[in-house]
């Protein structure tokens, strides 16, 4: 057995109104060359101007990755030819990356695993080629969008710690707001270091790289078969070549495409169009303060301190609108577990089916809260709430005004009221008694008494059917 | 007044009194520029066609050249290199808009040593540049057809590019003011960068009022350049008059002295030295204080080396651009690095290529320490030193060059300890940011010859009133060969 050893480099496009370093737009288009600007076609006499935006939620990643932060930001060039690179060098940040030395805390399995982060970088992404078989097209849509680079130190040790640390990577970026982390459409990419040592080892073993694996299963499967492709080589006697290789869908195996000797001198250098600006402490408190309480940090509060199930724990901190919904929910005083239950079978139920996210939802925390409110006094029945939550749903309307409309307050749950009436004929057996004489009459007795009971809210109607049911079903049952 | 002596205030006093209309002023301007750019090559592009912006300002109807390292929108723009053949700017450089919208006419765009790399004049892609002092001699540069433009009287003005010297020396071989502002007062934003750190927008001008008013118009603060300078809001042209009694100028002990080089053959050098020392006279008398400081030898020797190292390493990554992929001439191949490399292979001339290929060389992990780095030290103890002696000093005064311009087959060897210092210092300007003014002081062997003062940085103004004061005592205002045309 060896130890396997993996490291990762992430890359993530950040969601800002415009690009790194130009005005052009920062969206999602798919048609080519729509949002370039002189600045990403790298034309002569062009100047890059930092996108402020990008600057700080790199910041804000940075610090909710426990990282410590530089007194100043500057811009390095990373200078190689390739015509997805307009400009012939990218600006990257080498000498004083906006995040150092931090950690991730995941959770794998039943155990919590701190995973290391060597720093965390902003740059500008490339233009993307498309080859055909005599030509290529290049579409700048893509080129100088803010990316940022997260460089794990090599600490992981299988592929469901890489699987874990990505999805809670993609967690923290979604939770600060700062990328849509859409794998689909490349706003999340990854570079896999793995060696394999044995336990006696003290060094660690010939490193292989694996470049721009997009989806986290495709992830999981290049990492099984290097592990796979390494052991078996090791188990030869032979030694593994330090190389990096290319991950292929279709065979579900990685190929070399490059040895480490030909490896590229970038020729760094500082960006000297940019000049440093200082990190003020109130900016980075500012920064600091729009940093919410993170998935791992909900989770826990979730289940150590509301008793949730970690399963349902999972679920609402999952997305970070879904777990705000349901903390607003539970800050109007509805009970957390109560709520816990409401938000994931109701609310996230109906979301599901309406196709629509929480942000779309007209049903407001406040709203759902009200609804409970009446479900714990007895007012409504459980079921009553679901249907008039649905039917809020439908008509796009606030429950409490469709409660108040169709008068429901008025207790007409038969759920609610058959307790009630059982109480009233237990209480008064001396009155039942004559009914068991023939005197049908006494019925609105009781119907008086579960008016008491309810506050004079009780649906006469409904409460006079079930009082005679109820009569009826005593007399017949011999009690 | 002849139009070929008229400063931007002359000729707008002749348009003010409607003497004559800017497409009248534009067609003497056309007319001449025809005439001696088949004389002495001066245009890549001549603009063959009046086009004003409706507008009132100090410069409006006035006629004007620029570089063509400036990016214009729709008007081929070469850089003179043949790897930008066919090229056509989609945007307009700041300072180009700030022209056209203040009014100014542009008669052409003028040839450069190839992406304004050198300081002859004879690199650029469709040939030499001729001094209109002599046939026979360069004009300098890189800046060499904006300044040829000027001293052969075509435009009042002409815009240009200073790296190294690339404005303040060519005005110094063709007797007319160069001015290179602080670093950031004007924004580079759309001229082709050959050293981003180095880099000024800068210009040649018949006098130094007119290099104020051009400040005036072109300075400010810039979205595109995040190394612009929010502006200061003053009026140059206000202060130019100022008292200067007592205000302290500098120059670099022994190198300015002819009796340092007792030994030297150069008549024409001895000579030069000879006026500078006049000139400090002149100087004096007009109530500066002038004082020899000795500076660290061998920090003065580093200023080429520190200079070529930074500038080429800059260079070699401020040029990756140009591959033919996006633009410019594409090249033959088949795969994409064959086809980059053919382009770039045929599209620059081996003086770029031995720079690009120093640049790279001096980036290369294992020499940036002792090469790039080592520079940038030197260049931070040089510019350190300099705002130390600005404390005391207002300015430092110099001979912009050592000699008269030289001829096109002169072999001096200007790396020799005789010329080290006094042919490279005007790149001190370029360390610091410090802005830096050339104007003419005399005339050796019918050439001119002329000085260079350099302030601290964002002292523009000082230096302005400075120069300008200097230049009424000398006397070479709106200096030009008489005979040219003749």
């Amino acid at each position: 057995m060896y130890k396997v050893v993996i490291g990762l480099e992430v890359h993530c496009e950040l969601q800002t109104k415009s690009k790194n370093f130009s005005t052009a737009k920062n969206t999602f288009s798919s048609k080519p060359n729509e949002n370039v600007m002189p600045v990403d076609l790298g034309l002569p006499g062009i100047l890059p101007y930092v996108n402020k935006e990008a600057v700080y939620k790199a910041i804000k990643t940075a610090m909710a990755l426990n990282c410590s932060i530089p007194d100043e930001v500057i811009f390095d060039r990373k200078n190689y030819f390739y015509p997805d690179l307009p400009k012939g060098y990218q600006i990257t940040q080498v000498t004083k990356p906006v995040g150092r030395k931090g950690y991730l805390d995941i959770v794998v399995g039943d155990s919590i695993k701190r995973v290391d982060i060597h720093q965390l970088h902003l740059e500008e992404d490339t233009a993307s080629l498309e080859h055909f078989n005599n030509f290529s097209l290049l579409d700048y849509n893509r080129s100088g969008i803010p990316l940022m680079e997260i460089v794990t130190e090599p600490c992981m040790e299988s592929a469901d710690e890489a699987i874990a640390f990505l999805e809670t990577l993609r967690s923290v970026f979604l939770y600060c707001n700062v990328s849509e982390a859409d794998s689909k459409k490349g706003q999340m990419r990854c570079d896999v270091n793995i060696s394999l040592m044995k336990d006696t080892d003290t060094e660690l073993g010939t490193k292989v790289e694996m470049k721009n694996i997009n989806a986290f299963n495709k992830v999981r499967s290049s990492i099984e078969y290097e592990i796979k492709r390494q052991t078996a080589i090791l188990e030869k006697g032979g030694k593994v070549e330090q190389e990096t290789r290319r991950y292929s869908d279709e065979d579900e195996k990685t190929y070399a495409m490059r040895k480490k000797v030909d490896a590229i001198d970038y020729k760094y250098f500082i960006e000297p169009n940019l000049p440093p600006v200082k990190l003020t402490d109130s900016y980075l408190a500012e920064i600091k303060q729009e940093i919410p309480k993170l998935q791992h940090e909900r989770i826990h509060i979730y289940t150590n301190t509301y008793g949730l199930s970690l399963y349902d724990a999972n679920i609402l901190a999952k997305e970070k609108e879904v777990s705000d919904y349901y903390n607003d929910v539970i800050s109007y005083g509805t009970e957390e577990k109560m709520a816990a239950n409401w938000v994931i079978t109701v609310i996230l139920g109906s979301l599901n089916k309406l196709n629509l996210t929480i942000s779309e939802f007209k049903i407001t925390p406040l709203m759902l809260a009200n609804v409970l409110k009446l479900v714990n006094q007895n007012e409504i029945s459980v079921n009553n709430a679901k249907k008039i939550l649905y039917q809020a749903m439908d008509l796009n309307k606030d429950p409490m005004i469709i409660i108040k409309e169709n008068n429901i307050k008025q207790i007409d749950d038969e759920e609610v009221l058959l307790p009630k009436v059982k109480e009233a004929i237990d209480e008064n057996n001396d009155v039942y008694m004559q009914y068991l004489e023939g005197k049908d009459y006494v019925a609105n007795f009781f119907i008086g008494k579960v008016m008491a009971k309810t506050n004079r809210q009780a649906n006469p109607a409904i409460t006079l059917k079930i009082v005679k049911e109820e009569l009826e079903r005593r007399k017949n049952s011999g009690n | 007044m002849e139009f070929t002596k008229m400063t931007i205030d002359d000729l707008k006093q002749q348009l003010n009194e409607a003497k004559i209309s800017p497409k009248e002023l534009y067609n003497t301007s056309l007319a001449l520029s025809k005439k001696a750019h088949e004389k002495l090559n001066i245009f890549e592009t001549i603009i063959d066609d009046f086009q004003m912006e409706d507008a009132n300002s100090r410069i409006s109807g006035i006629p004007y050249a620029l570089k063509d390292n400036f990016s214009t929108k729709g008007i081929l723009t070469t850089a003179s290199s043949n790897i930008l053949n066919g090229y056509i700017p989609v945007y307009d450089a700041t300072v180009y808009k700030k022209l056209k919208e203040a009014g100014a006419v542009l008669v052409g765009k003028t040839i450069l040593d190839e992406l304004a790399m050198g300081g002859t004049g004879t690199t650029g892609h469709t040939g030499t540049v001729h001094n209109p002092w002599h046939m026979d001699r360069l004009m300098g540069g890189s800046s060499a057809g904006s300044a040829a433009a000027v001293a052969s009287g075509i435009v009042p003005f002409a815009i240009g590019s200073d790296t190294g010297d690339s404005v303040r020396k060519p005005a110094a071989l063709g007797g007319i003011v160069g001015f290179k502002p602080s670093y950031g007062r004007i924004s580079r934003y759309g001229l082709f960068a050959f050293a981003s750190s180095l880099d000024h927008v800068a210009y040649f001008t018949r006098c130094v009022k007119d290099s104020a008013i051009l400040t005036n118009i072109l300075k400010g603060q810039d979205e595109y350049d995040m190394t612009s300078l929010e502006d200061d809001n003053l009026d140059y042209t206000l202060t130019l008059n100022d008292d200067i009694k007592g205000k302290k100028l500098f120059y670099f002990k022994d190198i300015c002295d002819p009796a340092y080089y007792p030994n030297s053959s150069d008549e024409t050098m001895i000579e030069t030295l000879t006026k500078f020392q006049e000139t400090l006279d002149k100087c004096r008398k007009l109530g500066f204080i002038i004082e020899e400081v000795s500076f660290d030898k061998e920090l003065l020797n580093a200023i080429y080396p520190t200079y070529m190292i930074i500038s080429c390493a800059e260079a070699t990554s401020n040029n990756a651009n140009l591959t033919g992929i996006q633009f410019g001439p594409r090249g033959e191949g088949d795969s994409i690095d064959e086809i980059m490399l053919n382009a770039r292979t045929k599209g620059f001339s081996e003086l770029i290529k031995r720079r690009f290929i120093l640049g790279s060389y001096i980036l290369q992990k294992e020499n940036q320490e002792k090469l790039f780095l080592n520079a940038a030290r030197i260049r931070r103890l040089i510019v350190d030193k300099m705002t130390e002696l600005f404390k005391t000093y207002d300015g430092l005064i110099m001979p912009a060059s050592s000699n008269i311009a030289p001829k096109f087959n002169d072999s001096s060897d200007r790396l020799s300890e005789e010329y080290l210092i006094l042919e490279n210092h005007l790149a001190i300007g370029n360390f610091g940011g410090f802005p830096s003014i050339t104007l003419p002081s005399g005339i050796v062997k019918e050439m001119p010859v002329a000085i260079n003062i350099t302030g601290p940085v964002f002292g523009d103004k000082d230096i302005l009133n400075i120069a300008y004061k200097i230049e009424e005592i000398l006397g070479f205002k709106g200096l030009v060969k008489d005979d040219f045309y003749v």
